[in-house]
């Protein structure tokens, strides 16, 4: 939008970072279904939780241009991570979620080191790679992780020793949302730091980086760890808010849907993961109970028409539409 | 530009300098062959502090070639590289970036949704090595957000800073291209045709441009026509099949039988 004050370099670029009133309003829409839908709070944790997994895929897909087909893996080493930790040291939670975070950030870390070095499709095909090994591995580590028989003994403690998590997802709820946002702000100030920008550089033209005298896989490398860091935050949010870890939780079909929702929502905008997370979410809630076998059949019509029509999702179109709405 | 930059002056300072290794940039022997093709063969060059020259040569002759391997994109087979006296050749890209080589593309390569201020800040925070700061609002960098504004506006990009890069006029982009590559200050700045695919009126804009920079910086730039390579050199280089067929002042190049053979002659008066 322009602007009818002449700004300063630093003005402008300080502008953009500003927050957008839609965007308030989105973050007070997530406190609707306390009051709207209490029925459904259980669900709104599972969508909240799911959001920031895809915002954590959205931050080396959507950014750096890593497309990743083993995001899972970070998931579930969370999920199992924060499971170990509540039934064998504690269940309080918050430390729950920081080792959890701590140990995918750590198998990021070693991975980032693999990934850096690819592009394209050999880089998908090793993150799919590292992704089945993962699950394979949760699988046959089964006195450790209960393998296909899902892990026993889950026992998390009341948020602050006060909120117990409950039946209906109050609790549950309010915990993932509050773990949204403040991932959520981070990842925000992420983007928009000097270190968002070298990100959105890479992807714009990985060929360009190093002659502008930038080291891109140290930047990937990075990259990679901060969103292996946040998925494993997820996977423990999960394990904590149903009280149960299983390998459902480090699948391929995990990693997948997560690209899935990214790809509907809107990769490289912060908002797409969430909005694509939502829709796929409440889509899959809907589909299945008209037909529960059979409910990829509509993500799948979902998806080839989305991207037909609108190769930056849905956020991508709407934008697009609210900036030729806005010029008129 | 003064009486000392006239075509005999330059020529004796550059042996001048050459004895007194206030060499910016020189390669030694450098050679790369693909399969049987030979693309470079035994290139020696010096560039002396502050050089103003041309690179010539027929299509193919190996121009881009030894920018690439000059910057460390195409590793040599044989030879080296030598920047400031510092044997560079086994140094990444980025390393012999961030040491003062720089590099500009004969084909756009920028950030096509990003804008130019965004761009050229992205290069400076790179060069200052707060890159990696994901903890902080790149809006605080007062310093380098103007210094990228700065160079914009020397390029006179200032009124389409904040543009996106791929809706910016071709000729601007060009610019950009080179205010790029200035944001890392280089210490020698290779341009790979700076002004291609700009229309003949405006190309002389942008080697003003180019001629304007700072007397410090070494340049060397490939460019196709002689009006403008005869306008802005002090020296020449001509290139053909990957050797270095000869080089000197614009007057002994365009006195020389035997580019007017090769190149010349095919190009200019054919």
């Amino acid at each position: 939008m322009a602007n009818p004050t002449p700004l300063t370099p630093q003005g402008y670029l300080l502008a953009r970072t500003r927050w957008h009133p839609l965007e308030i309003l989105f973050w007070l829409a997530t406190l609707l279904p306390f009051l709207v839908f209490p029925n459904y709070l259980s669900l709104a944790s599972q969508i909240a939780i799911t959001a920031l997994f895809a915002l954590s895929l959205d931050i080396i897909l959507g950014y750096a241009g890593v497309v990743s087909l083993g995001h899972a893996a970070f998931f579930g080493i969370g999920a199992y991570s924060a499971a170990i930790f509540s039934k064998h040291v504690w269940g309080e939670p918050f430390s729950g979620l920081l080792v959890a975070a701590a140990l995918a950030g750590l198998f990021g870390y070693a991975t980032s080191f693999i990934i850096s070095r690819f592009r394209h499709l050999p880089l998908i095909m090793i993150t799919l790679g590292l992704g089945l090994l993962a699950h394979e591995v949760a699988n046959s580590a089964h006195w450790l992780t209960g393998g296909s028989d899902g892990f026993q003994g889950v026992s998390t403690e009341p948020i602050f020793g006060l909120f117990r998590f409950d039946l209906y997802g109050k609790t549950a709820y309010a915990y993932s949302l509050a773990a949204l946002f403040i991932v959520f702000l981070c990842a925000r100030r992420l983007i928009n730091s000097p270190f968002g920008l070298a990100l959105r550089g890479i992807r714009e033209n990985w060929n360009r980086m190093p002659a502008i005298g930038a080291d891109s896989r140290a930047h990937i490398r990075k990259a990679y760890t901060i969103a292996a860091v946040i998925a494993g935050i997820c996977g423990a949010l999960l394990t904590q808010t149903t009280n149960s870890a299983s390998l459902e939780s480090i699948s391929f079909q995990r990693s997948a849907d997560v690209l899935v929702m990214l790809v509907l929502g809107g990769a490289g905008r912060l908002y797409g993961g969430l909005i694509g997370a939502a829709i796929f979410m409440i889509a899959r809630d809907q589909f299945s109970g008209i037909a529960p076998q059979y409910w990829y059949f509509w993500i799948g019509i979902l998806l080839v028409t989305v991207v037909m029509l609108l190769p930056n999702g849905i956020l991508g179109g709407l934008s697009k539409l609210f900036s030729r709405w806005s010029r008129k | 530009m003064s009486a000392v930059d006239s075509n005999a002056g330059i020529a004796h300072s550059t042996k001048d300098a050459i004895a007194g290794s206030t060499i910016a940039l020189a390669t030694r022997g450098l050679s790369r062959s693909f399969g049987s093709l030979v693309v470079a063969r035994d290139i020696e060059l010096n560039l002396p502090v502050g050089a103003r020259y041309a690179l010539i040569g027929p299509n193919g002759a190996g121009k881009t070639t030894l920018i690439n391997l000059m910057t460390g994109m195409l590793p040599p087979n044989q030879g080296q590289i030598i920047l400031g006296g510092e044997d560079i050749t086994a140094l990444s890209p980025q390393a012999r970036v961030k040491r003062g080589l720089a590099r500009t593309f004969q084909i756009n390569s920028l950030f096509a949704h990003l804008n130019p201020l965004e761009a050229v800040t992205l290069a400076v925070c790179e060069r200052r090595g707060i890159s990696s700061r994901f903890w902080q609002n790149v809006a605080v960098n007062k310093d380098a957000i103007e210094e990228a504004y700065e160079i914009l506006a020397k390029l006179k990009l200032g009124d389409v800073a904040y543009q996106t890069t791929r809706e910016l006029p071709y000729g601007r982009q060009r610019l950009l291209e080179i205010a790029l590559a200035l944001a890392t200050k280089p210490k020698v700045l290779l341009l790979d045709e700076p002004a291609a695919g700009v229309p003949q009126e405006e190309s002389g804009d942008i080697f003003e441009v180019v001629a304007g920079l700072s007397n410090d910086l070494t340049l060397l730039f490939i460019e196709h026509d002689m009006h403008v390579v005869f306008r802005f050199a002090t020296h020449i280089i001509v290139l053909v099949g990957g050797t270095v067929f000869t080089e000197g002042t614009p007057a002994e190049i365009s006195a020389d039988p035997g580019v007017r053979e090769v190149y010349l002659g095919k190009r200019h008066h054919g």
